[in-house]
């Protein structure tokens, strides 16, 4: 069904799987998401969609090793099958209005705004690409972001490639030279909330892309729920992007910890033990 | 001889034991007490109880064939009008429906006929025939009560049928809201391993308005139906209400019965709740109670109305109170109180019922001053569903109503030629019978089209 037709290893603990999904191939675009469960006990996880193949007839997707269901599929090869994988659901990112747009990736968020550089370079707008981690081993994609943006910047928090220090103060930069008109920041919710701190200053369009826990994914539990501009939205149908400036991330943050002790707790018991 | 103005009692498993895992709580009659309950029935010419049946189900027929004890001749004769006897000899609120117009209940207590349903369902085994081909092709969306009769009734008249499922499981509601000790899954499985058998073809991880669109459903097939449900769960709107603990009843059902939480080796996490507070009183809060129970928790209902008013189930109120839910009636919160994200207490404000409103209940109102508080980590909102606007809002040709229900005409077709529609996604959300009387009429309405366009 589902079949890993290829799987790449991008650093220590991100994996790239390209999975045979013709139905979502023909529809996706970028910044809709998919559900998928790895085996019969598997819990529905959502995962951004980071590339995907028409005529392939497959879609790829970008997968960080940080608990349960990502440890499980990383022991998948090549050639195995998942479940499940479903989609796209969400909406689709919409930056067609924008001349000279600023994409801002934190760790695996690099993967999210992955497919908007070659949207946004098709349609014939500027694109810059700031792309952050912690060390030079986890930056991903960056031959592909090279070629496929105006300028990329990169930054470690350890200085060990680009320059050193955060995503946030590269953008500082930027937006202090000036000329853009958006900021599209995918990645923690700490990084994108700081980055919408920052943007609000200079009166910048910014639109960030809200990962929340969900079930469904359809608009049917609600867990997904958070608040924007006051009233209450589902990720999964009315986003996943939102404008940033109008996020509640305070909230989006504590509600992202609702399931994190049980969830260390079931991870320790798949790996044997140890984090 | 026992006194025959009493219903036989089927096999309920002790309360305190069966609080404690999800094992079925009600495990039906022993062939003795179906027996004797089968002579109970009086097999009245009238047959009022067949008028309280949604899908006219021929119920002194069936008992008719019981008392000659060829249970496999009852289940034929239900499978005419019914699709899924032993789903909805469990489900089905029958004391409001044909049990209420049973003659027996002038006198007494009326005939047992959704336990004897259930008994015929669980003790027969009959294999469907598929009719003869008729080259036609049905698209059913949805694979839930009404899309699971409608598939049904169109692959024995000879038509093919998909069935397209959002979810990774066949069922809906069926599977996802309906928890285990009310409806072992198992049976879910076999009513849908059945219609397999007999030829229709069922697709998961369809999420139609996303995968497919329902335009292109409506151009590769002679008809299609469209039986989304109502899955959309409502909030109260009021302050605290997105604190960690607090969750739809649909999100909590759904993580422990489609995602089977409650097992070890389930990688769905599910919140450990220690004291619950469930908000609203039809099934689904019931559901949503007796669930956290089972999960270890202390719950108490809250409901702005009084007991009367209670829309759920005498039978789901009954075994909840049993099993040590506490209700709290008349009573509304306001406003969720929160420590550190997490639910701390609920504050509630008491209630009373003033002049009846346009439902004919009395509507509540309330009292100044009265709030008190619960405390509590976690908070069910079952305050009913809506039907998911996801289809919808994918093809704007498609009409709605009230609410985001599907229009449809007399024959439940919608605005769009060959596109029918059925269950909760028409009526909002209602019952399992309902749902599944719609899916049949629909059937119905395939069939005759295609006759008519021979």
């Amino acid at each position: 069904m589902f079949e890993i037709v290829k799987k790449t290893k991008l650093n220590p603990n991100t994996e790239e799987y390209v999975i045979n999904a013709p139905r979502v191939a023909a529809k996706c675009k970028g910044g809709q998401f998919v559900i998928l469960r790895v085996d019969e006990n598997g819990e529905r996880a959502p995962f951004t969609i980071a590339d995907y193949d028409r005529a392939a007839g497959t879609v790829t997707v970008i997968v960080q090793t940080v608990g349960a269901t990502t440890y499980k599929l990383a022991a998948m090869k090549e050639g195995d099958c998942l479940a499940d994988f479903v989609g796209p659901l969400g909406n689709a990112t919409e930056l067609g209005e924008y001349k000279n747009v600023v994409l801002v990736g934190g760790g695996i968020g690099s993967a999210v705004i992955y497919p908007q550089t070659a949207e946004l370079k098709s349609a014939g707008k500027r694109v810059t690409a700031i792309i952050g981690a912690r060390n030079k081993e986890l930056i991903i994609h960056e031959k592909e972001f090279k070629q496929r943006t105006d300028e990329l910047i990169i930054v470690t928090d350890d200085g060990s490639y680009g320059k050193k220090g955060t995503v946030v103060d590269a953008l500082r930069a930027l937006l202090d030279a000036g000329g853009y008109d958006c900021v599209f920041a995918v990645g923690p919710l700490r990084m994108m909330s700081a980055v919408c701190d920052l943007t609000r200053g200079y009166g910048i369009k910014t639109v960030v892309s809200m990962n929340s826990i969900m079930v469904d994914g359809t608009g049917m539990c609600g867990g997904c729920r958070l608040t924007v501009g006051g009233k209450t939205k589902y990720a999964c149908v009315d986003g996943p992007e939102f404008d940033g400036h109008a996020v509640d991330f305070e909230e989006a943050i504590s509600r992202s910890r609702i399931y994190k002790e049980q969830e260390s707790e079931h991870y320790c018991r798949l790996t044997g033990g140890g984090k | 001889m026992s006194d025959m103005n009493l219903r036989n009692k089927p096999v309920v498993r002790d309360p305190l034991e069966r609080s404690r895992d999800f094992g079925e709580v009600c495990l039906g009659f022993t062939p003795q007490a179906a027996a004797l309950e089968a002579q109970r029935c009086l097999g009245c010419k009238a047959a009022p109880c067949m008028k309280g049946c949604p899908v006219g189900v021929q119920i002194p027929r069936f008992i008719a064939c019981l008392k000659d004890g060829d249970v496999a001749k009852a289940k034929a004769v239900i499978l005419k009008d019914s699709s899924l006897p032993s789903v909805c000899g469990r489900v089905c609120p029958q004391e409001n429906q044909c049990e209420k117009l049973c003659v027996r209940a002038v006198k007494g207590q009326p005939v047992a006929i959704g336990l004897l349903e259930r008994f015929v369902a669980d003790n027969a085994q009959i294999q469907g025939v598929a009719a003869k081909k008729t080259g036609k092709r049905v698209a059913v969306v949805g694979s839930g009560p009404a899309g699971l009769a409608c598939a049904g009734d169109l692959i024995r008249a000879g038509v093919d049928v998909t069935v397209f499922e959002a979810f990774h499981k066949l069922g809906g509601v069926l599977v996802y809201g309906i928890p285990e000790f009310r409806l072992p899954k198992a049976l879910v499985e076999k009513e849908v391993a059945e219609l397999a058998q007999l030829g229709v073809t069922f697709e998961k991880d369809v999420v139609v308005g996303k995968t497919v669109e329902l335009s292109e459903l409506a151009e590769q097939y002679d008809a299609v139906f469209v039986g989304t449900g109502a899955g959309l769960p409502m909030f109260m709107n009021i302050p605290g209400e997105n604190l960690n603990g607090v969750f739809s009843a649909n999100e909590y059902l759904t993580r422990v019965n489609l995602m089977k939480a409650y097992l070890a080796d389930s990688d769905t996490p599910v919140f450990k709740s220690k004291k619950a507070v469930v908000v609203g009183a039809g099934n689904v809060a019931m559901d949503g109670a007796r669930t956290a129970l089972r999960m270890g928790a202390e719950v108490s209902v809250v409901y702005r109305r009084g007991r009367e008013e209670m829309p759920a189930r005498a039978e789901e109120i009954e075994h909840a109170e049993e099993e040590g839910v506490e209700l709290k009636l008349l009573s509304n919160p306001v406003r969720i109180n929160g420590e550190n994200g997490f639910v701390k207490s609920v504050t509630c404000i008491k209630m009373e019922l003033g002049e009846p409103d346009a439902s004919g209940r009395r509507s509540p109102v309330a009292v100044d001053g009265s709030e008190f508080d619960i405390e509590c980590d976690m908070v069910l909102m079952a305050l009913g569903t809506s039907p998911n606007p996801l289809l919808t809002s994918s093809c704007k040709a498609l009409a709605t109503g009230r609410r985001g229900v599907i229009e449809v005409d007399e024959s439940l077709e919608t605005s769009l030629k060959g596109v029918y529609a059925g269950g909760d996604a028409v009526t909002g959300s209602a019952t399992v019978i309902r749902a599944m009387g719609q899916g049949k009429k629909a059937a119905a309405s395939i069939l005759q089209s295609f006759e008519n366009n021979r």
